[in-house]
C-alpha cells in the first residue's frame, strides 16, 4: 500500500509542529496518528483511501469534502455507525471499522417477483 | 447543558468568531458551536499573498479571532453538530445538537458555504475530492493528498487552491474543464471560463494572462484567443491550464488511476477521437461555493434566490437580522464572499444583537452604522470579488426586504 505521508516542511507555514502520537486500529490493523487529528487525515497519511464500500453496490468510497458535509467518509467507531471520519479526532486505542455491503432483502424480493416498478 | 446563554452562534468561522467577540464585549453571554475539531472554519485553510506581499495565513488569522472571542468571554465548543432549531413559546430558541439541547433568546447562524460539485463518471472513486478538501488536508492537516493530481474545473477559488497545493509541493498534472452536462452550465464553456478568469487577471501569475487580459476584454478577441489557445495549455504555477480540454471520466478500479480527457472545440464540445488518459492518483473537483443555509430553512426563515450571492440566501437586512425574532445570519450563509467581509459582517451581527438584547454595554446605533460601512469598504477593497454584482444585488436585497 502506498503511503502519501505528511507535509513536513512548508515554505510559508514552516515545519510541521511537533505533536504527541497515538495509535488506533482500522479494520483490525494498527495505525499511528498525531494527537487530535482526524481519523481521515491519519488514515490518508498512512496510505488508506478507502473508508467504506457502498452499502448496496459495494463500490469503494473515501473522503470527498473533508469538512463534514458529504457523509462519504462514514465509518463505525466502537459499534456506533455513521461517524464522519473527517470530523472525528483520533483517540488512543480507538477501534475504527470500514463500512461494507449490507443485505438488500427488499430489492432481492422485488427482483424475484420481477416487479417492474423497482 | 442548562447553562443560560444570551446568544448562541452556530459556526466558528470568521463571521461567527467576530460576532461572538463583539457581542461578548457588549456584555452578552455567548456560546459558539462548531462541528469541526478546531475553531476557524474555512478560514483555516486559506493561504495567499496580499498585493503588498504579506501572507494571509488563515491559521494565524483564525487564532487571533479565537483569542479575541475568548478574551471577550465567549465560550467556544468544537465537535458539536447542530441538527436543528426551533422557536419556543417563551420567546426563546432551542438549539438541537448531537450533544443535547441549548436555549437562548438570540441565535446567529454563521454556517458559511459548501462546495458544489460537477459530478462526472468515476467521481465516487477514493482519491476524488472537492478542491476545498485538498486545501484543508494540505494546509490544516498537513497530509499529502496524493502524488499526482488533476483539477477539474477552473475558477478563481480553484486557482487560489492550486497555488496553495503547489506551495506545499503537491504535483498537478493538469487543470481541465468539467464535462458539459446538465449541471455544469458555464463551467464547461471555455469562453465563459476565460472571461471569469480574466476578471482576476491582476492576480494571475502568468504574464501572458496578465498582460493579455486587457486585450481580451472583447468577446470577439476572446473567441480568437481560444481558437489559438494551445491544446497542451498555458503553464500556470507550473501546471498546464488546459482551457481546450475537458474531463470525460475518472478511471480506476479501487481508487483513482487517471482521468480520461478530450480536446474540446472553442465552444466546449469534445472532439471525437481526441480522448486519452492522464495518469493521476488524486482528482480535485472545483465546482464553486453556495451558501450553507439548511438551518435557516429548518428555523422557518424565508429565502431569496440571488445568483450573484451564490444561490438561495436567507432573507436578512443590512444589520444581519432575519424576519424571525432573534434570528440573525452573517458570513457566507448570506452570500459567498471573502473571509474579510465575513469578519466585518460578523461584527455587525454581534453589535446589532447586543442592541436588541439591551446588553449592559450595548453599542449605539452609530457604532452599528460604522460597522455596516466597514462591510461595504471591505467588500470594495476585496482582492477577490466572487461575483461582479455582489454590491448591487446586496443593496437590492436590503432595500426590498423589510425586516
Amino acid at each position: 500500500m502506498m503511503s502519501y505521508g505528511r507535509i513536513e516542511h512548508h515554505p510559508v507555514l514552516g515545519p510541521l509542529p511537533p505533536a504527541e502520537t497515538c495509535s488506533f486500529s482500522y479494520d483490525g490493523r494498527l495505525y499511528k496518528a498525531r494527537e487530535g487529528e482526524s481519523i481521515a487525515a491519519a488514515l490518508l497519511a498512512g496510505g488508506v483511501r478507502t473508508l467504506r464500500l457502498h452499502e448496496e453496490n459495494g463500490s469503494p468510497r473515501g473522503i470527498y469534502c473533508n469538512i463534514g458535509h458529504c457523509m462519504e467518509c462514514r465509518v463505525t467507531i466502537g459499534g456506533i455507525t455513521g461517524v464522519r471520519a473527517c470530523l472525528t479526532p483520533v483517540k488512543e486505542g480507538m477501534d475504527v471499522r470500514s463500512g461494507t455491503v449490507l443485505p438488500t432483502p427488499f430489492r432481492q424480493m422485488a427482483e424475484d417477483e420481477r416487479s417492474p416498478s423497482l | 447543558m442548562n447553562t443560560f446563554y444570551d446568544l448562541i452562534v452556530v459556526g466558528a468561522g470568521p463571521a461567527g468568531l467576530a460576532a461572538a467577540c463583539s457581542a461578548a464585549q457588549a456584555g452578552l453571554k455567548v456560546l459558539l458551536l462548531d462541528e469541526f475539531m478546531k475553531p476557524g472554519g474555512r478560514l483555516l485553510g486559506q493561504l495567499h499573498q496580499e498585493p503588498g506581499g504579506a501572507w494571509w495565513n488563515g491559521i494565524r488569522e483564525a487564532e487571533l479571532l479565537v483569542l479575541g472571542a475568548r478574551n471577550a468571554g465567549a465560550h467556544i465548543q468544537t465537535g458539536v453538530s447542530v441538527t436543528g432549531l426551533n422557536r419556543t413559546s417563551d420567546n426563546s430558541w432551542t438549539i438541537w445538537t448531537n450533544q443535547g439541547c441549548y436555549h437562548a433568546p438570540f441565535v446567529l447562524l454563521a454556517t458559511g458555504a459548501a462546495e458544489s460539485a460537477n459530478p462526472l463518471p468515476g467521481w465516487t472513486l477514493p482519491g476524488v475530492m472537492s478542491i476545498g478538501a485538498a486545501q484543508v488536508m494540505t494546509n490544516v492537516q498537513r497530509v499529502r493528498v496524493g502524488n499526482r493530481g488533476v483539477v477539474i474545473g477552473m475558477s478563481v477559488l480553484a486557482m487560489a487552491i492550486v497555488s496553495e497545493l503547489r506551495l506545499a509541493g503537491i504535483n498537478l498534472a493538469a487543470i481541465v474543464l468539467p464535462p458539459g452536462n446538465a449541471l455544469s452550465g458555464n463551467a464547461s464553456d471555455p469562453e465563459a471560463v476565460l472571461g471569469s478568469l480574466l476578471r482576476f487577471a491582476d492576480l494571475a501569475p502568468s504574464a501572458m494572462l496578465k498582460y493579455g487580459a486587457k486585450l481580451l476584454q472583447s468577446s470577439m478577441l476572446r473567441k480568437l484567443a481560444l481558437t489559438f489557445f494551445p491544446k497542451q495549455g498555458i503553464r500556470m504555477l507550473d501546471v498546464p491550464l488546459q482551457l481546450r480540454r475537458c474531463a470525460i471520466e475518472i478511471v480506476g478500479r479501487d481508487a483513482v488511476e487517471g482521468v480520461l480527457i478530450a480536446d474540446v472545440t472553442a465552444r466546449g464540445e469534445p472532439i471525437a477521437g481526441s480522448e486519452r488518459i492522464v495518469e493521476a492518483d488524486f482528482v480535485c473537483i472545483a465546482g464553486g461555493l453556495y451558501p450553507l443555509a439548511e438551518l435557516a430553512a429548518v428555523a422557518g426563515c424565508p429565502f431569496r434566490y440571488v445568483p450573484e450571492l451564490g444561490g438561495h440566501v436567507p432573507v436578512h437586512g443590512e444589520n444581519m437580522q432575519t424576519p424571525l425574532p432573534g434570528l440573525y445570519v452573517a458570513g457566507n450563509i448570506t452570500g459567498v464572499e471573502s473571509a474579510k467581509v465575513a469578519i466585518a459582517q460578523g461584527t455587525v451581527a454581534g453589535l446589532s444583537i447586543a442592541i436588541n438584547a439591551a446588553a449592559k454595554k450595548a453599542p449605539g446605533e452609530a457604532e452599528v452604522k460604522d460597522a455596516m460601512a466597514q462591510v461595504k469598504r471591505t467588500r470594495s477593497e476585496a482582492l477577490i470579488q466572487f461575483h461582479p454584482d455582489i454590491a448591487r444585488s446586496r443593496a437590492k436585497l436590503y432595500q426590498t426586504e423589510i425586516v
